[in-house]
């Protein structure tokens, strides 16, 4: 007997007890999500979809304000000023280098004259860790909880182009990117993309349970605001 | 300190040395009660708390309840998304498992992201005796390698070191396994977590083979979720040509969706962030981003036999958050080296006797180590009863009964060691089904309340080693109410 | 209303002062206490040490003694606890071992009525201001059964509250477990010892002349760590605090 036929033999036997016959009818295996009437009865979700009510405005701000809780810095400009602004941060940090997904609109570099590496398949982890910043897009942010979601588009590349260099820079269109909670960001994504979820730089509280910010991530991740775009706008 | 749980002695005998070590009491008191307060704080921003708790419990109970199938669904999508699942009933197979993958790559050495599966199967042991090395890189399971030490904890394996231990751990220990800890190297938290980065990047950078569990798998796609801080996560999952990710069995959740409940009680219970810094979802493989070749061992390893039991298999909802550690009062002062198991406090508790039968001296002890005060299911984010499974462990050490040990149905003897006490508990019951019996008792304790010692010899120590002994009063209070009609006839 | 005084195996012999404290502020408040002579244990120890099969027959015998009555008071947090929480219990696991719906049936009537004391007065009796007088410093600790068993929450408090004289001051890290917990008291004699010597620090911490809670158990373990570290505090059951006045003062 192969070792799974041996643990779902144990698992069918161990729930002999709790076999209700009338769900053995129809097998409570989702076709997709939320289409299983069975396993939506089961579980009441009558938790909420988002935590209190908030304007549009005021969505952004609470993003903006769990960012830097969480010690983001965060920056918020209009579209004009995007190039500007991200030449500012690169310079600021000395940046001669920067890693550029393929898909990320060339206009957000346009001020900067920090050597541009395209994020290629080639690239080794030792070259990675030799570049000084990057910069990206982001899939969807999450005002509730502060946290920025790439997903591997092509604004934003790879995942390891955000992991390696110490300095991530990414933009997030306002409003149109922007969700309250962690439920409506699930809505968003697709599951078959690998995503990475990122709230502020990394962290440990591995030290007397104390938090220190500053580990193997980035241990800077400045986040930009673009205020007044839907994404539509910019991606389409 | 040997590095294995092996022979461990009964928890009261382990948890008397840890009582009475003040540094040991000063770091966990210190820890427990820092995350403590910030755990409330963070679970009191979320005004649905109650209801996503109940959520969460229904999803594990209704995936527990189908998981036979949920495993077929999970093995499909995870296959179709170009993974490989492999099968383990046991410690002894997954081991055998990874070793030969590893092997088959031609690397001496993988990177691995901390994982309570492969801690309990205790694989980094197994890969050194095939010659592999593997590589801690979670800053508190890299504190335990370098110390030769056990974690004892779930979340934070060396809480129970503070950064004077920490800093002198990695200036001694590091030059040994790679990049030495810089020079001048001082306790504050920030440089040791600087040394951990400068001491790991050269693993991770050249790291072949990531070794993971993961937090949750998802049965409709294939895609698994590892939950994470520091980074050294993400790191093993995306840059390794290969992956090898050792989970549980019980980790399923079935659907997409069920991400969003736990997503967020499950960093607020843990860390007590609103979220953690970094989280990684991998859905088989990707052309060009992540590792090329990615296997998912599924493991038992006991979980079907804790399945098997009505009462116990709650412990299966657990989504390790360690909550309940950081609640306990037993656990802050006993330290979770006591529990001799890599699952330590009241979920370890009733983990460990599941998982590993309640033969052993240690896991027989277990059921005790706690005084039922209730924190733990209190905070439990998907409210596992553990003062209920607790006592219901301990009826299996008293009066044995039908179990099930490795998938066959056994009957286990009541254990040895609880006969006096047996025999007490029935002399009690007899007793006290016989109200006059009862009285003669009380009377005879009042009538030689004059004898009475303070304290106690022999196994009576146990009260009287540290508190006095009540005094007997002149009469039970059924005697006054008797002899008083209740109060009424004015007597005092 | 017919109540019955459910005192517990534990007060009545060693902690008779707490049972007539219960029936003078009882009879105070114009309640007619009855205290059924062939009452017994509930089997809390005995099921918590897991000893469930013995632990039935005390609380079928519980039943049959209490089971004509209106309502059961007892002053004791745990063993309220028992039979509101656990009885049920009981006759699930007794259900799922093959033996029917019997002891369900047989402890069903006894379960919704059984009050811990505070419980009794401020949610049946409505009232908080019992006309006590208790010229003291207090400090409150919530016993764990009574807090997250039954859910006490602030009656103890609203009661100590308007007592005359007396004045409550806060237990630091009062939810913490005092470390008796039945036999874990002597299977971990260590553990619950130290867990019982911080629980002493604290409440002399607060300078209160009297530790003040509603489980003579918790009391036992927690004055015997008093008495030993010598401070001078005392353990007082909440009934003797609630029953005290100015005619007749407690000591």
């Amino acid at each position: 007997m192969s070792s799974r036929e041996r643990i779902l033999g144990r698992v069918r036997r161990a729930l002999a007890d709790a076999q209700d016959p009338r769900q053995d009818d129809t097998p409570p295996v989702p076709e997709g999500p939320g289409r299983d009437p069975q396993y939506e009865q089961a579980v009441p979700r009558d938790y909420l979809r988002e935590h209190g009510e908030r304007s549009v405005a005021e969505t952004v701000d609470l993003l903006a304000e769990n960012l830097a809780d969480y010690r983001a810095i965060v920056h918020r400009c209009a579209p004009a000023d995007l190039a500007a602004m991200i030449a500012g941060m690169l310079a600021a940090r000395g940046a001669k280098t920067v890693l550029v997904p393929p898909g990320l609109d060339p206009g957000w570099l346009a001020a900067t004259d920090a050597e541009r590496i395209p994020d290629q398949v080639e690239s080794t982890p030792h070259e990675l860790d030799q570049v000084d910043s990057v910069v990206t897009a982001c899939a969807v942010a999450i005002a509730e909880t502060g946290t920025i979601v790439l997903d591997g588009s092509p604004d934003q590349g790879r995942r390891r182009i955000t992991l390696v260099p110490d300095h991530h820079i990414c933009v997030v269109r306002v409003p149109g990117q922007v969700v309250s909670s962690v439920p409506q960001a699930l809505e968003r994504l697709d599951p078959a993309r690998p995503s990475t979820w990122i709230s502020g730089p990394s962290a440990t509280s591995d030290i007397e349970l104390d938090r220190v910010e500053g580990v193997h991530g980035p241990r800077t991740l400045e986040v930009v605001l673009v205020e007044g775009q839907a994404s539509a706008d910019v991606t389409s | 300190m040997s590095g294995t749980f092996v022979g461990m002695p009964a928890f009261p005998k382990a948890a008397h040395e840890a009582v009475h070590d003040q540094t040991l009491r000063g770091n966990l008191r210190h820890a427990t009660h820092t995350i403590r307060a910030k755990r409330e704080k963070a679970v009191s921003e979320v005004s649905d708390w109650a209801a996503l708790r109940e959520a969460g419990k229904r999803i594990k109970d209704h995936t527990l309840r189908h998981l036979d199938r949920y495993l077929v669904q999970l093995e499909e999508s995870v296959t179709a998304a170009g993974g490989t699942v492999h099968w383990a009933a046991d410690a002894d197979e997954a081991n055998r498992i990874v070793a030969d993958l590893v092997k088959a790559t031609g690397e001496p050495e993988v990177v691995k992201v901390k994982s309570m599966a492969t801690q309990e199967i205790g694989l980094n042991e197994a890969l050194e005796a095939e010659g592999i090395r593997a590589y801690e890189t979670d800053l508190a399971e890299l504190i335990v390698q370098l110390g030769k030490d056990r974690p004892s904890h779930i979340l934070v394996p060396a809480i129970h070191r503070n950064r004077g231990e920490i800093r002198d751990i990695f200036r001694g220990e590091m030059g040994e396994w790679g990049r030495p800890a810089p020079e001048g190297l001082t306790d504050t938290p920030a440089e040791l977590a600087e040394a951990a980065r400068l001491h790991l990047r050269e693993k991770f950078l050249r790291a072949k083979v990531g070794v993971s569990g993961a937090n949750f798998m998802i049965a409709e796609t294939g895609t698994l979720v590892v939950v994470e801080s520091e980074g050294n996560g993400r790191m093993c999952l995306t840059l390794p040509e290969t992956l090898i990710s050792v989970v549980g069995i019980e980790k399923i959740l079935p659907t997409w969706r069920d991400l969003e409940v736990f997503l967020q009680t499950l960093p607020r219970s843990s860390t007590a962030e609103r979220m953690n810094p970094y989280t990684t979802m991998w859905t088989g493989t990707t052309d060009g981003d992540g590792p090329e070749n990615f296997h998912l061992v599924l493991l038992d390893n006991g979980r079907t036999d804790s399945l098997a039991d009505e009462v116990g298999r709650q412990a299966l909802r657990c989504i390790r958050c360690s909550a309940c550690l950081n609640v306990c009062p037993v656990y802050e002062r006993a330290g979770g080296h006591a529990y001799g198991s890599v699952y330590p406090g009241p979920i370890g508790a009733i983990l460990s006797p599941q998982l590993r039968g309640v033969g052993s001296e240690i896991d027989a002890s277990l059921p005790y180590a706690s005084s039922l005060c209730g924190a733990c299911y209190e905070v439990c984010p998907v409210a596992i009863d553990i003062p209920e499974v607790l006592v219901h462990l301990r009826e299996r050490v008293v009066e044995g009964g039908a179990v099930t040990e490795r998938g066959n149905k056994v009957v286990l003897k009541p254990a040895k060691g609880h006969a006096a006490e047996r025999a007490a508990m029935r002399a009690a019951r007899w007793a006290f089904s016989r109200p006059g019996a009862l009285r003669a008792g009380q009377r005879l304790a009042s009538r030689t309340r004059r004898l009475h010692p303070r304290s106690l010899p022999g196994p009576g120590k146990a009260w009287s080693g540290s508190r006095d002994l009540p005094t007997v009063p002149k009469e039970p209070f059924r005697d006054w109410w008797q002899r008083t009609n209740g109060g009424k006839d004015g007597a005092k | 209303m017919r109540v019955a005084l459910f005192l517990t195996c534990v007060n009545d012999t060693l902690y008779p002062d707490t049972g007539r404290a219960v029936v003078k502020l009882l009879t105070r408040l114009g309640v007619d206490v009855d205290f059924p002579m062939a009452q017994t244990c509930c089997g809390q120890a005995h099921y918590n040490t897991g000893y469930r099969h013995e632990a039935e027959p005390l609380a079928r015998h519980f039943s049959d003694v209490f089971g004509e009555y209106e309502a059961i008071v007892t002053p004791s947090g745990s063993c309220g606890a028992m039979v509101r929480e656990l009885y049920p219990r009981m006759g699930e696991r007794a259900r799922a071992e093959g033996r029917g719906d019997t002891l369900s049936a047989t402890l069903a009537p006894v379960v919704p009525k059984t009050y811990e004391l505070t419980e009794f007065l401020v949610d049946m009796l409505g009232v908080t201001d019992v006309g006590a007088y208790y010229p003291h410093k207090v400090t409150y600790h919530p016993t764990c059964h009574g807090l997250r068993g039954l859910g006490l929450g602030e009656r103890p408090r609203r009661l100590l509250q308007a007592v005359k004289g007396l004045e409550l001051v806060e237990l630091p890290g009062a939810e913490e477990c005092c470390g008796f917990g039945g036999t874990f008291a002597l299977k971990n004699s260590d553990v619950s010892a130290a867990m019982g010597a911080d629980k002493v620090r604290n409440a002399e911490s607060t300078g209160a002349e009297v530790l003040c809670a509603a489980d003579n158990s918790c009391l036992m373990h927690i004055g015997g760590t008093m008495a030993r570290l010598s401070t001078g505090m005392r353990p007082v059951h909440i009934a003797e605090i609630l029953a005290s006045t100015e005619e007749e003062p407690a000591v």
